[in-house]
């Protein structure tokens, strides 16, 4: 019997009937099809995953064990000593890569170009003379201040050579000492280094003690910096006892020297039992910060010395020229003046003389 | 040219530190210098592994680079060996070397640490070969009468072997094919995790 030949009723339930087998063939098939889009969206863990990683453990049970190790986990050992538990440490090839890598390369590059501006300023600009030289002297600094600074001054240049010596000799003063010559020099340095350093600590702190409260910058102090202390633009920026320059090298020294400080004890005293990790990042911060202080120091030496004429014989003599004072200290000479006239009751000897600057 | 190498086997350890003793005595090492250490790991655990360790005479060695002094050379053997006339003590060797092998008679104030002392290999130092310098200084060298290191010699199980770096290997892979057993095929398990 054809399709064609069964006729109403029947015929459309028999399309009903081809309609629901094909329907639920097609849903037979496709309902699994949800397992597989929920297990590739990752919502259905099946036990699969489970077995693999029993597996992975088959396959090797010690790759977890070594990789601890390799990470620097301690062991025993019947060895007694430092850090004789620990099989394998990973800080000291850090350190190795920064020592010789950054920290060299940039702490030698900054010293260079310390010097080579230094020396540029003074080749194109000159030095820094005088306005006018009156020949009358104003006391600026006291004798035990004078004493202090060239104590912590000297103690500071030792530390400096002693501490360059034992970083950038091996590149810079073997070949022209020899190793044994060389070993010769840094068997005496590093004593030399360690011994001196609690006497230069005692001589800063108390520097940096004395001076702090002078040392805070002041409104007039930005003026000065924007003009770089007469370097561009305004030729005579006003200043106080201390110009900003000064003041910024001052902090300069409190803060790497404090670091320098703490980093040293730790190097000082390795018989306290400091861990590897502790001495080598002491060492970095400890070379770095001195470095640092040795490349300003270097414009501070030069500025007192040959670049500003005047500077110099103050830390020496203890006095300065007025000349000195009014033009690069004016609104301190300002401040003795007005109190020098109101003890004397005197006008100043040179408000009527004086050349106006 | 032999190039020389250590390979402890951790399977073979057995923690006797007869190693350290035989080299303790043989180079008269000082108070409070330990040339070589054993580590054991998860001591007390079944499955715990012994190591023997003390330097292993690295090809670019990190204590030879950052030698303020460079009192450290390289031989034709591949041992790294140091000259104590131009130490200075500084500890930097024993900042940078990922083992510990440096060690220092003294531990004192102002960074006083003395001379280096580590692991020759049993060959010595700069001194002439088996000179009383030498041996005062170094300890014996048994390389230079053609012997090997003493600690390898004296190890109960043949765990510690020295030697030439490829006879070494040979030995160790003969020993883990025999084995059998238990993989060790490093990282094949996060690798191939999820292979059939």
């Amino acid at each position: 019997m054809r399709v064609k030949e069964i006729k109403g009723k029947r015929r459309k339930r028999l399309y009903i009937a081809l309609a629901a087998i094909t329907a639920g063939l097609l849903v037979a098939m496709a309902l699994p099809l949800t397992g597989y889009v929920l297990h590739s969206v990752g919502l259905v863990q099946v036990a699969q995953a489970q077995e693999a990683d029993d597996e992975d453990e088959a396959v090797n049970q010690r790759a977890e064990y070594w990789r601890a190790v390799r990470g620097g986990v301690e062991g025993y050992s019947a060895v007694s000593g430092q850090e004789t538990g620990v099989l394998i440490q990973n800080g000291g090839q850090k350190w190795r890569e920064t020592r010789d890598g950054p920290l060299s390369f940039f702490g030698a590059s900054l010293i260079i170009a310390v010097l080579v501006a230094i020396a540029a300023k003074h080749l194109v600009r000159g030095r820094d003379t005088l306005d006018e030289r009156t020949g009358r002297m104003m006391a600026r600094w006291p004798a035990f201040e004078r004493a202090l600074h060239w104590y912590v001054a000297i103690l500071f240049i030792i530390l400096a050579i002693t501490g360059l010596s034992l970083m950038f000799g091996r590149a810079m003063l073997i070949p022209l000492m020899g190793k044994e010559g060389f070993a010769a020099w840094a068997q005496l340095a590093k004593p030399v280094h360690d011994y001196l350093a609690l006497p230069f600590a005692a001589g800063l702190i108390l520097t940096l003690l004395i001076y702090a409260r002078k040392m805070l910058l002041q409104s007039h102090d930005f003026a000065w910096l924007r003009s770089m202390g007469g370097l561009i633009g305004d030729r005579h920026p006003p200043s106080g006892f201390f110009n900003a320059g000064e003041k910024i090298f001052f902090w300069l020294l409190f803060f790497c020297g404090i670091a320098i400080m703490v980093s040293g004890f730790y190097l000082l005293f390795p018989n306290l039992g400091w861990e590897r990790d502790a001495m080598q990042l002491s060492h970095i911060v400890h070379s770095a910060s001195g470095v640092f202080l040795i490349a300003v120091s270097l414009g501070h030496i030069y500025l007192g010395s040959f670049g500003v004429e005047g500077a110099l014989e103050g830390m020496v003599t203890g006095s300065v020229d007025e000349g000195f004072a009014k033009e690069h200290h004016v609104l301190w000479y300002e401040e003795v003046k007005g109190i020098a006239a109101v003890e004397d009751n005197t006008p100043a000897p040179d408000a009527t003389t004086a050349t106006p600057t | 040219m032999a190039r020389m190498k250590f390979l402890c086997d951790a399977e073979r350890c057995i923690e006797c530190n007869g190693c350290v003793t035989a080299c303790k005595n043989e180079h008269e090492v000082p108070w409070g210098v330990n040339r070589r250490r054993v580590v054991t790991l998860d001591d007390g655990v079944p499955g715990e592994k012994s190591i023997s360790v003390a330097c292993m005479h690295c090809t670019d060695a990190p204590c030879a680079a950052v030698c303020p002094v460079d009192c450290f050379y390289t031989t034709d053997d591949g041992v790294v060996l140091h000259d104590k006339d131009l130490c200075i003590g500084c500890g930097y060797c024993f900042y940078a070397c990922p083992f510990g092998a440096p060690q220092f008679p003294q531990q004192e104030a102002f960074g006083v640490r003395g001379k280096m002392d580590k692991c020759t290999f049993c060959a010595g130092g700069p001194e002439e070969d088996s000179s009383a310098a030498e041996e005062e200084k170094y300890g014996r060298n048994r390389v230079a009468e053609g012997k090997l290191p003493l600690c390898a010699e004296m190890c109960s199980t043949k765990a510690l072997l020295a030697g030439d770096g490829d006879m070494v290997a040979d030995i160790y892979r003969e020993r883990i094919t025999k084995r059998g057993g238990r993989p060790e095929t490093w990282g094949w398990g996060t690798a191939y995790k999820g292979d059939a």
